[in-house]
């Protein structure tokens, strides 16, 4: 019997110690290491240096805003794009379902990285698109889509999608239709009947949608690096830069931490509005 | 559903029409739909349809003829090779680990109560929902603290970490459909935990693990910015890409594109088909 109760964590001691050691204790590491002081030739030393958080808001601020701005921005196109699309799918889609779905993930066959410097090119200034509308005259000649803020977040909701229809797809497709049947037969009318019975039932799904499109586009710097050119980064490339190329290492892990704050914040905030249970329930099943 | 259609449309209702079916305005849900999945496809189709252009000068970016010359040469570049093999390694590596963490990981969460499975909750949902910037920025810190040298493990091991709760939870959900007295009856019959776990519990879970397997595979062979953080001087498919966007992209990335785009394609198909066929 001893035996049996053990078991549980006979199973999870690997998964956990991997995690402890790869997820758990590198967090405290970058808080350490956002305290030091110094620099790559003369090495860091821990003097709990607060300061560094000052520094790195007082000079990233701007790119942190844009950050939540157009990680914003693009969950509003997500939702905007994907809600219709993942209503259709569950209510009309019959049969085929199954095929949609696959359809809506198969482009994420591709590489990421490739994707959206697949759209680069597509996009160039004198590319295939732009560049015939240019030769029939419809366009003006310095007319550019790349290098500019639509085009950072049109990239990042396109990347995203998928996980806006899916959860929204998912709570939709077990709804009971005899639902809205009833608000018919109470005479509501179509948008009537929308808003009163499908939306709420809904909204979890859009909520878990929010976090699983919001918490990567405005940490995304992929996106920024390939469609926004130089006027246009990000905080994660603030993150990537001083990390790899400046190795500046304690203001680089104090603006990582400035963004982890800021998520957590609206996360917890989220969660509070929402319920924990529910919204970690729907993120991860 | 049919109840949303039936306003308005009973006045030029027909008799001769068959009850039900026939009668449909333009349906724009479905042309909505269409239209995003153009949107979705539109890169796909000009990576595809650019792999066998013949481009003039260093940018693949306008038609300028049909060639089969970066299929015959698809290999041509030893670096891009070399990444494609770190990628495909890697990969490999993360679906087995991740999944035999992330299996039992899933076992016990499906199936046992136990102290610390509110944490374990916790931790897994951070795991997963922590931006890759800062998964891999806290990783690089700490291999930095601990002056470890970053490169082809360093990737392994940190693909495994963002990759185990994806296979758990994929792994939980289908123990939790589990009719347990499979088990319990495999115990009436003289099998001890192993046998029964070998015999009965692994074959049922087999689908949930193979798919859990599969998804670290694709999560880790697409990885670019936790990889980018972790891997050194090595490269990856994802990284060599974007160190050549520089210089220019040669056509050979678009053949590669296409033919994991092919791969891909041709295992949802079986997949699909597999699916029709035992339905």
């Amino acid at each position: 019997m001893r035996n049996r109760k053990l078991t549980p964590y006979v199973l999870v001691l690997p998964a956990w110690t991997w995690l402890a050691l790869f997820f758990v204790v590198p967090i405290g590491g970058m808080l350490s290491l956002s305290l030091t002081t110094g620099n790559v030739i003369t090495g860091f030393q821990q003097t709990f240096a607060v300061g560094n958080y000052a520094d790195a808001v007082g000079t990233y601020w701007e790119q942190i805003l844009r950050s939540l701005l157009y990680g914003g921005c693009a969950t509003l196109v997500c939702i905007a794009v994907g809600y219709p699309v993942a209503y259709w799918i569950a209510f009309r889609g019959g049969a085929y379902k199954s095929t949609y779905l696959l359809l809506l993930l198969l482009p994420f066959f591709v590489s990421f990285v490739l994707r959206t410097i697949s759209w680069r090119f597509f996009l160039s200034d004198n590319g295939v698109v732009l560049g015939t509308f240019k030769d029939l005259g419809l366009l003006p000649d310095g007319f550019a889509v790349l290098n500019t803020a639509p085009a950072v977040v049109l990239g990042l909701a396109y990347n995203f999608l998928p996980f806006m229809v899916l959860p929204i797809y998912a709570v939709l497709e077990r709804m009971d239709p005899h639902l809205v049947e009833a608000s018919h037969d109470l005479y509501a009318n179509r948008v009537r009947a929308f808003v009163h019975v499908v939306l709420p039932v809904s909204l979890p799904g859009v909520f878990a949608g929010v976090l699983m499109t919001f918490i990567p586009t405005s940490a995304d710097y992929v996106n920024a690096s390939v469609l926004g050119g130089t006027h246009n980064t990000m905080i994660g490339n603030v993150i990537q830069t001083q990390y790899l190329v400046n190795n500046n290492y304690p203001i680089a892990a104090s603006i990582t931490f400035v963004l982890m704050g800021l998520l957590l914040v609206g996360i917890f905030s989220y969660a509070r509005a929402l319920g924990t249970e529910r919204v970690m329930e729907v993120h991860t099943s | 559903m049919s109840a949303a259609l039936d306003t308005g449309d009973r006045a030029q209702a027909v008799p001769a029409r068959p009850p039900g079916r026939a009668r449909r305005r333009t349906d724009w849900g479905r042309w909505y739909t269409w239209a995003v999945l153009a949107w979705l496809f539109a890169p796909i189709a000009f990576m595809v349809v650019f792999s066998f252009n013949d481009p003039a000068g260093r940018h693949n970016i306008t038609w300028q003829g049909f060639t089969l010359h970066w299929y015959a040469n698809a290999f041509a570049y030893p670096d891009l090779n070399e990444a494609m093999f770190n990628s495909v390694t890697i990969a490999l590596l993360t679906m087995v680990v991740a999944g035999v963490l992330g299996t039992l990981l899933g076992l016990a969460l499906g199936r046992f109560g136990f102290r610390g499975k509110q944490l374990t909750n916790l931790v897994m949902f951070a795991a997963i929902s922590a931006p890759e910037v800062v998964l891999g920025a806290a990783l690089l810190s700490t291999f930095l603290m601990l002056n470890v040298t970053t490169g082809y493990w360093t990737t392994v091991v940190a693909h495994v970490m963002f990759c185990v709760s994806f296979v758990a939870i994929t792994v939980r959900a289908r123990v939790i459909t589990l009719d347990p007295s499979l088990e319990e009856a495999a115990r009436d019959l003289g099998a001890g935990p192993w046998t029964t776990f070998r015999l009965v519990t692994l074959p049922m879970l087999f689908p949930a693990v193979m798919a859990g397997g599969l998804l670290a595979f694709a999560l880790s062979i697409d990885d670019y910015i936790i990889t980018t953080f972790v891997s050194g001087d090595v490269n990856t498919f994802p990284l060599w890409i974007w160190g050549a966007t520089r210089v220019g992209i040669p056509p050979q990335v678009n053949v590669m594109g296409t033919l994991l785009f092919a791969v891909g394609l041709t295992m949802a198909v079986i997949n699909v088909v597999a699916a029709r066929r035992r339905a």
